[in-house]
């Protein structure tokens, strides 16, 4: 091995990578069954980069060479950067070396296109495939599939890989005509499409034959850049909620637009990175995934974007004021969900605690619930009744004056910038 | 009030439990080791921990909670936080002096610790099954060495067990002295002498030959990864306290 010409490569590719956001490695069920290497079932994020973000699988390019020319794309071909491609075999070997030593839950692969989508995409498909076969690994792979790669080749993708993820890129076709020109939705719907249909085939013939083959058993993932584009909060988990909806999506990833290229198009250089607005997104799209809200009521024509000095639940509430007090001894799940400073945890708790006794603030507290934010919305076994018929604007300016986010304080130096 | 001298193990506990029922004691105090000077004043019982009557309150245990119930008591107490074993003690007579099922029943103050200490514990496991870092030494095996501030190691087995099934490694806890080694087939629980020329920082020599380059590698792709615009320090540190650090190839 060519230890400097691997470094130099492993940094661009891996440099080249670290925009794709997703980097999850949850949601399969691969055993250890054949005495080989890993398992893959719930995700473990072996590390943290400076920023934050969780470092879960070797995120890398197979190749940063790339025949078309988005504006927003560090690989883009009119972009005068170091070019460098790994070989299949490169990148096996440092996939099961970072894993052996537990730096690692899989591979996560993306890359640049080359020459046309089938002979890309057969490439990646090529690394899993070794992976799987010759040395019998188990760990979690997710290969990003080339848009307008062909039928047969993400078939072969769906037997190898634990989940596939097709980008969207940006939240609407027209935004991606203006940034991507070369590329069309139409091509990133079809593998979508087809993904789909494969996994709900190989789901059920999983119920009646045991044997049969695991199909990206993770599911398939999108993402969608946030920012470089003016789409506002309301297209946003629109499209997100479609995708959802007809292509059974596990996650949609958003990525704040960071801004790395000059062109006319896009946001100047020195724009902050939105990570207010995409973290808000982020907990709009929990909402709908876990909470049981539907979209138009996270945001709507006359509300089309998300407030960024509250959290989209509590704007919800403060939105619904009629929906509240809830009891919390006796409200069923969904509505003790709505209520701001209850999570998923802690409202789970409250059902299967209160069928031992009623539950008072105290007992909450330790819960885990917030109460600086719940005790507005909800009423339990206390005396005390903190809502005093306050209206909706009280309410947040009582919060925001008790509590500030911990999202904005860790971010004051980017927040000065506005 | 009578105050219990056991020895702080598991099963030591339990016969304190058959010990509680036995004599119908109300108020207990929990105390390891030997007796102390002043305590004749106190109505002290020393517990001598007797296998049968442990089996016996586990056999007991199990019909009043779930085999994840008894699971997450042994857990709680392999904590080892001074104190804590008086509310497993609670627990578990909170369980036997009621009809029902009592593991939901947050609103017990028990019943509320038991899962507060569960859920550290369960916080330090996981992040030792992600940041244990192996290095590979010369016979091929993967070695790490672990600092956890509870007693995890005995509830990492599995996880890395049915993970690493086709190479040789040892987990070792440098704070405990006792390490967990996997030859192709088991594990067991090994002490090993590190004292002489056996020092744990001497392993080093025996590292294989590509061990340092896949190290350099690593760390070349940490930071690679990093995007500075977007830097988060607080945010870093709440991920990975700095304690963890000197254990982590990234961060050495």
């Amino acid at each position: 091995m060519n230890e400097e010409r691997i470094t130099e490569k492993l940094n661009i590719l891996a440099d080249a990578a670290k925009y794709d956001v997703s980097c999850a490695s949850s949601g399969s069920k691969r055993k250890n069954e054949n005495k080989g290497l890993g398992n893959a079932s719930n995700g473990i994020c072996h590390s943290y980069t400076e920023d934050g973000r969780c470092v879960s699988l070797l995120k890398i390019l197979l190749t940063n060479h790339c025949i078309f020319d988005c504006a927003y794309c560090v690989s883009r071909k009119n972009n005068d950067i170091k070019r460098a491609a790994f070989t299949v075999q490169e990148v096996v070997d440092l996939t099961i070396n970072f894993y052996r030593r537990n730096y690692i839950e899989g591979l996560f692969l993306s890359s640049g296109i080359f020459k046309d989508a089938d002979y890309t995409m057969e490439r990646l498909v090529r690394v899993a495939k070794k992976l799987r076969t010759e040395h019998k690994f188990n760990g979690y792979i997710h290969l990003k599939s080339i848009p307008g790669a062909s039928d047969e080749l993400m078939n072969e993708a769906g037997l190898y890989a634990d989940r596939l993820s097709v980008n969207l890129e940006l939240p609407t076709p027209a935004g991606l005509k203006l940034l991507a020109p070369d590329k069309d939705q139409r091509d990133m719907i079809k593998p979508m499409g087809y993904l789909k249909h494969a996994i709900i085939k190989h789901t059920e013939e999983k119920k009646l034959f045991k044997k049969a083959p695991l199909f990206a058993p993770a599911g398939q993932s999108t993402q969608m850049i946030i920012g470089a584009t003016p789409e506002n909060d309301s297209q946003v988990l629109q499209s997100a909620n479609y995708f959802y909806k007809n292509f059974n999506l596990k996650r949609v990833y958003y990525s704040g637009y960071v801004p790395v290229l000059t062109d006319s198009r896009l946001p100047a250089l020195n724009t902050a990175v939105p990570m207010v607005r995409e973290n808000r997104l982020y907990q709009a799209d929990w909402l709908m995934r876990f909470y049981g809200f539907n979209v138009n009521e996270i945001v709507s024509k006359s509300q089309p974007h998300l407030d960024l000095d509250i959290d989209p639940k509590l704007g919800w509430a403060i939105r619904n004021m009629q929906a509240f007090p809830v009891d919390i001894n006796k409200a069923d799940l969904q509505m003790i969900l709505r209520v701001p400073g209850i999570g998923l945890l802690s409202a789970k708790k409250i059902v299967s605690a209160r069928r031992f006794g009623k539950l008072n603030w105290d007992q909450l507290k330790k819960m885990g619930v917030s109460l600086n934010r719940a005790k507005y919305f909800m009423i339990c076994n206390s005396n005390e009744f903190e809502r005093r018929d306050l209206t909706g604007t009280n309410i947040k300016q009582f919060i925001l004056a008790t509590s500030q986010s911990k999202y904005l304080k860790n971010n004051q130096s980017q927040l000065n910038l506005f | 009030m009578t105050t219990l001298i056991y020895d702080g193990t598991f099963e030591g506990l339990l016969t304190v439990i058959f010990e509680i029922y036995a004599q119908n004691l109300g108020l207990v105090k929990l105390q390891t080791g030997v007796e102390r000077d002043g305590a004749l004043f106190e109505n002290v019982l020393t517990v001598v921990t007797d296998e049968a009557r442990a089996t016996r309150v586990l056999k007991g245990l199990k019909q009043k909670v779930s085999s994840t119930g008894v699971q997450r008591l042994y857990a709680a107490h392999l904590a080892e936080i001074s104190g804590e074993d008086l509310n497993l003690v609670g627990y578990i007579r909170h369980a036997f002096d009621s009809a029902i099922n009592i593991e939901e029943d947050y609103g017990n103050k028990f019943v509320m610790r038991v899962s507060e200490l569960v859920r550290m514990i369960r916080r330090e496991k996981h992040r030792m099954e992600a940041f244990i870092r192996f290095q590979k030494l010369t016979d091929e095996t993967y070695y790490a060495s672990i600092e956890p501030d509870f007693n995890v190691l005995p509830l990492l087995n599995r996880h890395f067990k049915n993970r690493y099934a086709d190479q040789k490694w040892l987990i070792y806890d440098i704070k405990r002295k006792y390490g967990l080694y996997y030859d192709l087939h088991d594990t067991q629980f090994i002490d090993i002498d590190f004292s002489g020329n056996n020092k744990a920082g001497n392993v080093m020599v025996s590292f294989s030959p590509d061990e340092p380059i896949y190290q350099h590698l690593w760390k070349n792709y940490f930071h690679s990864v990093n995007i500075i615009s977007r830097k988060n320090t607080k945010l870093h540190l709440r991920h990975i306290p700095k304690r963890y650090w000197r254990h982590l190839t990234e961060k050495i």
